[in-house]
């Protein structure tokens, strides 16, 4: 049946949801190849770290010094299978005529996630962060994600588990999977546990696999924060 | 007031099928009406485990989809009047469960039985989720090794997010049945320590079957070992977790394990029973 012939009221309604998701932002920096080599060892050595996670990327570096080179870039990141879905920091013009057009033309997230986190450090005290309280232990092969705020976690993360805040992460128990914190606040958030032997923990966009630390510090209560760029790990006494 | 439980784990070859078959059995040694069903559609072990498998004729697909009925497909135990065993299809795949399908199976057994003990196929796919999907009860079989440990912390939740009781929001109690121990090998370190399974899962140790050639003899005899040799180490243990089960007897906790109190409490009930 055409559709001219169908009785507009019969028709069904459109449902429309709004959904937040946690994109990994990637911004390539000079010297490319080196670039490149630095994001190959990071994916052999946390295979899983963008499977299936839509990644953006933020050309914004590269295009001051060889605009050319984005093409390369995007083609090179496509070909180790990354989920791109969006490309910041380039004008859309440049990229007509190439597959990866849409990709810089569809998402403006940039400016919000920019907002956000400007936010949050201008942050009232009198109006607290939201947080997510998890009365119990995170098992093997669970998610949790909450981009909104901390998250509390009264229990073990097991391996093969993961939790994902938009600020500091506090486990009362043993950390043995993965600690992704500071998705929204940035640098200045925390993870504390009450036992290290986790297999991955990151905060902003700094992450550590387990071989990157020690014994002196496994199965031992620490904290992990950003200090001048780099990932560090104390022991809590 | 019948009670399902489901036996699970996640890994395979841990042994939920002989704690099933034993379970079953030291639960009707008790007095109780159990029946054991077999969830584990195309490659079913139940029934040889149990001694049953020249007597299969109908089973649990034929009756989920109405081609036999469920007293057809029903095979009582020679040896204990109050232990049937509902087995498995060998020829079909999981796809033949569906969950109205099972849910009805369920009602209907809950008129009749006491105990429904559901054995879990390995895996986390449309077989284990069944069993376990209208369950009252969950009893988690472990190995002391790591993947078996991983993956029944992996169940657990499920357990936790995939059960009907779960979804109502009244949580499942969930068990740990520690199978395969041997203490001279945790004790040198060769093995993980019950002590280290329990706080990585964190729920109540239901008991401890050591590794024993006792096991493997009776299932190859087609006998569950609490009924083919009740005064070895495993059937105690088994007969024990019943016990627990039942309520007659006590849980062990995580502060017991951690005083190290554990073996003590285990021998020196055995030494009692003995």
């Amino acid at each position: 049946m055409p559709i001219e012939a169908l009785d507009r009221t019969s028709l069904p309604g459109l449902r429309v949801r709004g959904r937040n998701v946690i994109a990994l932002v990637l911004a390539p920096e000079f010297p490319i190849s080196a670039w490149f080599a630095a994001l190959d060892r990071q994916i052999s050595n946390v295979p899983g770290f963008f499977a299936d996670r839509p990644v953006v990327v933020d050309l914004a570096a590269i295009l001051e010094g060889a605009p050319e080179s984005a093409l390369v870039i995007l083609e090179g990141l496509e070909s180790r299978d990354l989920r791109l879905v969006g490309v910041e920091g380039v004008d859309p013009v440049r990229l007509e005529a190439t597959p990866w057009r849409r990709l810089a033309s569809i998402l403006n997230g940039r400016d919000i996630s920019l907002e956000g986190r400007a936010q949050s450090r201008r942050r009232d005290l009198a109006t607290p962060a939201p947080s997510l309280l998890i009365d119990g232990p995170v098992r093997s092969g669970q998610s949790v994600v909450f981009e909104a705020g901390d998250v509390t976690v009264v229990g073990a993360v097991a391996s093969g588990a993961e939790v994902i805040a938009g600020g500091s992460i506090h486990i009362y128990g043993a950390l043995r999977g993965r600690a992704l914190a500071g998705l929204k606040s940035g640098a200045e958030a925390r993870i504390f546990c009450r036992a290290l032997e986790a297999e991955m923990i990151g905060i902003d966009r700094l992450y550590r696999t387990a071989e990157h630390w020690g014994p002196p510090l496994h199965g031992r209560p620490a904290q992990v924060r950003c200090d001048r760029d780099a990932l560090k790990l104390s022991p809590l006494v | 007031m019948s009670t399902v439980m489901v036996v699970t784990s996640g890994k395979g070859g841990v042994g939920k099928t002989t704690s099933s078959a034993a379970l079953g059995a030291a639960l009707a040694q008790a007095g109780q009406n159990v029946v054991v069903v077999d969830f584990d559609v195309g490659l079913r072990n139940l029934d040889l485990v149990m001694g049953a498998e020249r007597r299969v004729v109908f089973d649990l697909v034929n009756v989920i989809q109405g081609d036999a009925k469920l007293p057809q497909a029903l095979i009582r135990d020679k040896r204990l009047e109050t232990l049937s065993l509902l087995p498995a299809s060998q020829t079909r795949d999981k796809d033949a469960l569906t969950e109205a399908g099972v849910a009805r199976v369920i009602a209907e057994l809950r008129e009749r039985f006491d105990w429904i003990v559901c054995d879990s196929p390995a895996g986390i796919e449309k077989g284990a989720t069944l069993a376990m999907r209208f369950a009252d009860l969950a009893v988690v079989v472990t190995n002391p090794e790591v993947s078996s440990v991983r993956d029944s912390d992996r169940i657990i939740g499920l357990l936790d997010s995939k059960t009907v009781r779960a979804e109502a929001g009244d949580p499942l109690p969930k068990h740990l049945l520690l199978t395969r121990y041997d203490s001279a090998r945790a004790s040198r370190g060769e093995m993980m320590k019950v002590a280290d399974v329990l706080e990585i899962l964190a729920i109540p140790l239901l008991g401890t079957v050591v590794e024993t050639p006792d096991v493997l003899t009776a299932s190859n005899l087609g006998c569950p070992v609490t009924l083919h040799n009740p005064n070895s180490p495993a059937a105690r243990a088994y007969a024990q977790a019943a016990r627990r089960l039942l309520g007659h007897d006590h849980f062990v906790g995580r502060q017991q394990v951690r005083r190290g109190g554990i073996m003590s409490r285990l021998f020196g009930k055995r030494r009692a029973a003995a």
